[in-house]
């Protein structure tokens, strides 16, 4: 049964592998990748529901005994996470169908599609640091591939940084996995734990502690490492702009939460509501600023991204029961919110020609429908009531509230004004006002286009209506990871 | 011996921070290529240097060298030769399209 765990990381790797033989048969490609991406989606809720009925799944790769292995630990915080992958990169896939040029899709763009979701799948399931290194690796190698692809001008310039940033915290990477072994002399996750906590967290094991939390935030762009991600993501064709802003920076604060839920919570005085409450107030404020000084439609969306992974790392940084659901929550709420508003980015831009929101306007009287799901995803971002972006802030404030934390809640709450006003900046230029598109492109047909963003924004809709039993989960989600014996005792079964 | 690989790690790690803020592309990718040597020493010396037998079940020794430093650094090594790879290739590239290599030059224009 536990072989299961690693069907989320074979699969698209076998896919992937399989669609470069056929690089140049577009429809087979389309075909073999859509029915792939799809069934994905119903093994990975297949494994949430198993997850949460069962507990902890465990696959201890060729038999080899917890410590001394690899483990692949499928826990409700990875398989919540494993679920959004499917979600997001299925909505995605389907967009590429229709956006991505097929001198693009001749050149790989599946199969590097697939590598990407194989490395996402695999550092959300991993129990062993170093293994988690290597599937950042592989996450990171298909990034680069996908980020310059097509190789336009601006996308090389802007890439080379993206890489060069990311193979520097690889390096880091490295270093802070070399410490901890020489500190507690294992790579198993659950077993550094209880070294740590035999050890007691200080001196040298916070100095690690910090050198990952550096690592970790240079890769899910937290103040003051965010600098390569708007310029980089703008590049991009809009699926994989979507893809990105939806999932990369995600998978590094998820590894932010594991591992100081996992193993660095022995110290939440220094190191939470220390050092993570204050980069993440630096985060939202500064991520917002540029937000609203932006006058483009990807990169205002681009730097939301940065001023939105503050408030989940906020959430950790509270550490206490609820901040953590609220953070899940907020995962959850804005990989669905933010990948919508980059397909919306790109079927604007399909219309118009351009992200350049000067340039743009009166696009509600000839498309309606796109302003209108925009208009609910938008609010949905910045928090306004009955949808998930507001249910998802309300329990992290609240618990700053409860917590003592008046500043960053007050700056928390600020955040979310400027993401009203920044949001409503694009609906108020691109959507409102004279038509500045020519009358030809007005008739531009959008239906196929808005078929893979219609789910997400309903997704968007039944979290916040149906935001109870939702809340419940991911109340149940962060009581488990705030817990690591449960953790330790699924993986090394004591 | 650990004490003389730290502190050829040091000098490894700042010629590779020298070379990652110089201008050109093709110095910056030798500071990548050098940090990632740098790091891979760092994972063996950090383990300790010990010496001894292979540790194989039947073999009598009086000390055993720890093994999976040693896996770890072949699976580093083979990562950041990919990515050096890719660097070099993107790096060509690049050169190609903007006709530079000055990353003074690749800094892009402030109305985009």
């Amino acid at each position: 049964m536990s072989n299961l765990v690693i069907l989320p990381i074979i699969i698209p790797f076998i896919i992937g592998a399989v669609l470069i033989i056929f690089a140049k048969h577009h429809r087979l490609q389309r075909v073999i990748s859509g029915f792939t991406a799809v069934g994905m989606l119903i093994l990975t809720i297949y494994l949430a529901f198993l997850v949460y009925q069962d507990g902890n799944i465990v696959l201890e790769a060729s038999n080899w005994p917890a410590p001394f292995g690899i483990v692949l630990v499928a826990d409700m915080l990875a398989t919540l996470m494993l679920l959004l992958t499917s979600i997001i990169s299925t909505a995605c896939l389907f967009f590429a169908f229709q956006t991505v040029s097929s001198d693009r899709e001749k050149f790989y763009f599946y199969p590097f599609f697939f590598f990407l979701i194989v490395g996402v799948n695999g550092a959300f399931l991993t129990g062993d640091i170093f293994n988690l290194f290597v599937f950042f690796e592989v996450m990171l190698l298909s990034s680069y591939a996908l980020i310059v692809h097509g190789g336009t001008k601006y996308q090389l310039r802007e890439s080379f940084k993206y890489v060069i940033i990311n193979v520097f915290a690889s390096a880091l990477f490295v270093v802070a996995v070399a410490w901890l072994y020489s500190v507690t002399g294992t790579l198993n996750m659950a077993h550094i734990s209880q070294r740590v906590a035999e050890l007691e967290q200080t001196g040298v094991i916070n100095v690690i502690a910090i050198l990952f939390f550096i690592v970790f935030a240079s890769k899910g762009a937290l103040f003051p490492l965010y600098f390569w991600l708007p310029r980089s993501y703008y590049g991009p064709p809009a699926a994989i702009a979507a893809l990105f802003g939806g999932l990369l920076t995600k998978v590094g604060i998820y590894a932010i939460i594991r591992v100081f839920t996992l193993i660095f919570y022995h110290e939440p005085t220094f190191t939470h509501k220390g050092i993570i409450v204050t980069i993440a107030g630096f985060t939202m404020v500064l991520g917002v600023l540029g937000a609203v000084s932006q006058f483009d439609f990807k990169r205002i969306l681009s730097y939301h991204i940065i001023s939105q992974v503050g408030y989940m790392v906020m959430g950790l940084g509270i550490f206490t029961p609820l901040a953590v659901a609220g953070a899940v929550y907020y995962i959850v709420h804005h990989m669905i919110v933010k990948t919508a508003l980059f397909l919306f980015a790109g079927a604007t831009e399909r219309i118009t020609g351009t992200t350049d929101l000067r340039k743009m306007g009166g696009l509600i009287k000839t498309h309606p429908v796109l302003a209108w799901l925009f208009f609910i995803s938008a609010i949905s971002l910045a928090g306004i009531p009955p949808f998930s972006g507001f249910f998802s802030k309300f329990p992290i404030i609240l618990a700053g509230f409860q917590e003592g934390q008046h500043v960053i809640s007050g700056i928390a709450l600020l955040v979310g004004l400027l993401t009203l006003f920044s949001m409503m900046k694009i609906f108020s230029y691109a959507f409102w006002g004279k038509q500045k598109h020519t009358s030809e492109q007005a008739k531009t047909p959008i239906g196929k286009l808005l078929l893979p963003i219609v789910p997400l924004v309903a997704l968007t809709i039944i979290l916040g209506i149906a935001a109870e039993p939702i809340f419940q989960y991911s109340l149940l989600v962060s009581e488990q990871i705030m817990d690591p014996s449960i953790y330790i005792e699924s993986v090394l079964k004591e | 011996m650990e004490v003389l690989m730290s502190v050829v790690i040091g000098i490894i790690f700042s010629v590779s921070i020298y070379l990652f803020l110089s201008k050109s592309i093709i110095r910056v990718i030798l500071g990548s290529l050098l940090i990632s040597h740098g790091v891979h020493l760092l994972l063996i010396t950090m383990s300790g240097l010990q010496r001894g037998g292979p540790p194989l079940l039947g073999l009598e020794a009086e000390a055993y060298t720890d093994p999976l430093p040693q896996a770890l650094v072949l699976t580093a090594i083979v990562i950041s030769f990919g990515v050096t790879a890719f660097l070099l290739v993107m790096a060509y590239r690049t050169f190609k399209e903007h006709k530079t290599d000055n990353l003074e030059e690749l800094r892009g224009s402030a109305d985009e």
